[in-house]
């Protein structure tokens, strides 16, 4: 089971600026745990020292927050779509 | 002869009514006159929204910034120019905008907005506009515009990527729905990190501006309740849905005028 992940801009330093890839997993953790597995140090970016995902990072399964969903238990179908949405605080 | 017209040929649609009635309000220069609107940080996003808003002919701009012009901000920071190096940013800005409109009252506040001290600073405007750079400064506005019930329009920059979140307290979802509490872990991501593309901030602090007029007009905003993602370096732009959180303790005092935000169980802080 594959979804498209859409890797937001100031991560794409971790798969090789490629903006959108595709990774297996039957819910939104098994996917995230794929995708630090195939692109090493991007899973340090969204979760905290305990293993928590980062607050200012926000999941969306087909444009829904997983917090309004099953958090990271979401289950994912083929053809679905994750995006990774940090929030951006510069502004300088 | 006949004049080229760009709908030429075109099926003669009326668009509906709706639409012409929110052009109307849009074009209305009356209602801006009488309007203020706050720019939180006088850099990449408040140059060009300031610019936008005096231009539009908000009848007053505040500028709050503590900060001197460096030679560095001079790529994207386009109110300043080289010999306002070394002055203060809401200085330099106050002078452009007046060379723009001398019919613009601007305030000159040259100070960080803290939490201590947003309340306050906020007090006298309409809209907040945001360029603060970092995470807790935009929390501390969240909190404020949360209980002071003030509508602000949250923007942020890295490299080519841009984000905005315009906040109608107690009616939309604000910017602790979206990253929590602030603390180890909830830092996000700042333009100290890697730098920011100038043209992304021009374009974010020009799409603040826009919101920031339809609010002042009494428009519903664009970007409430949806998140405004912008990529310069691939020209594309998107949003996603960011729905009010439930337990979100700013949120629970939305226009209370209580500003102490009390931590949730579990919270970083």
């Amino acid at each position: 089971m594959a979804v498209t992940v859409r890797i937001p801009t100031p991560l794409q330093e971790f798969t090789q600026q490629q903006d959108a890839v595709e990774i297996a997993g039957a819910d939104v953790k098994e996917v995230l745990a794929n995708l630090d597995g195939r692109f090493a140090g991007i899973g340090q970016r969204l979760y905290d020292e305990e293993g928590k995902l980062r607050r200012f990072v926000n999941i969306y399964v087909n444009q829904e927050d997983i917090r309004f969903l099953q958090g990271e238990g979401t289950a994912v179908s083929d053809g679905d779509e994750v995006s990774i949405v940090p929030a951006i605080a510069g502004g300088l | 002869m006949s004049l080229h017209h760009p709908r030429a040929g075109l099926p003669d649609e009326a668009p509906p009514a709706s639409v012409n009635a929110s052009t109307a309000r849009m074009s209305d220069k009356s209602v801006l006159a009488g309007s203020s609107a706050l720019i939180v940080g006088v850099g990449g996003l408040g140059c060009p929204a300031a610019l936008a808003l005096a231009a539009e002919g908000v009848g007053r701009v505040g500028l709050a910034d503590h900060d001197a012009v460096t030679l560095d901000n001079l790529a994207r920071q386009i109110l300043h120019r080289t010999e306002d190096i070394g002055r203060l940013k809401v200085d330099s800005g106050a002078d452009s905008i007046f060379r723009l409109s001398s019919e613009v009252a601007v305030d000159k506040i040259p100070q960080r907005l803290t939490r201590e001290n947003a309340a306050r600073i906020i007090a006298p405007y309409d809209v907040i506009v945001d360029g603060s750079d970092n995470l807790a400064a935009k929390l501390a506005l969240n909190d404020a515009c949360a209980a002071a019930g003030k509508p602000w329009v949250m923007g942020g920059v890295l490299r080519f990527f841009g984000q905005i979140l315009t906040i109608l307290p107690g009616r939309s979802a604000c910017l602790r729905c979206l990253v929590g509490e602030e603390g180890a872990g909830a830092r996000g991501l700042d333009c100290g990190d890697a730098g920011v593309f100038g043209a992304v901030a021009g374009f974010v602090g020009m799409a603040q501006a826009a919101d920031a007029l339809r609010v002042l007009r009494g428009l519903p905003p664009a970007w409430s309740n949806r998140l405004m993602t912008a990529d310069l370096w691939k020209n594309t732009v998107g949003s996603v849905r960011v729905a009010q959180d439930p337990d979100c303790p700013a949120c629970a005092l939305a226009g209370s005028g209580q500003t102490k935000i009390p931590a949730r169980r579990g919270a970083l802080v």
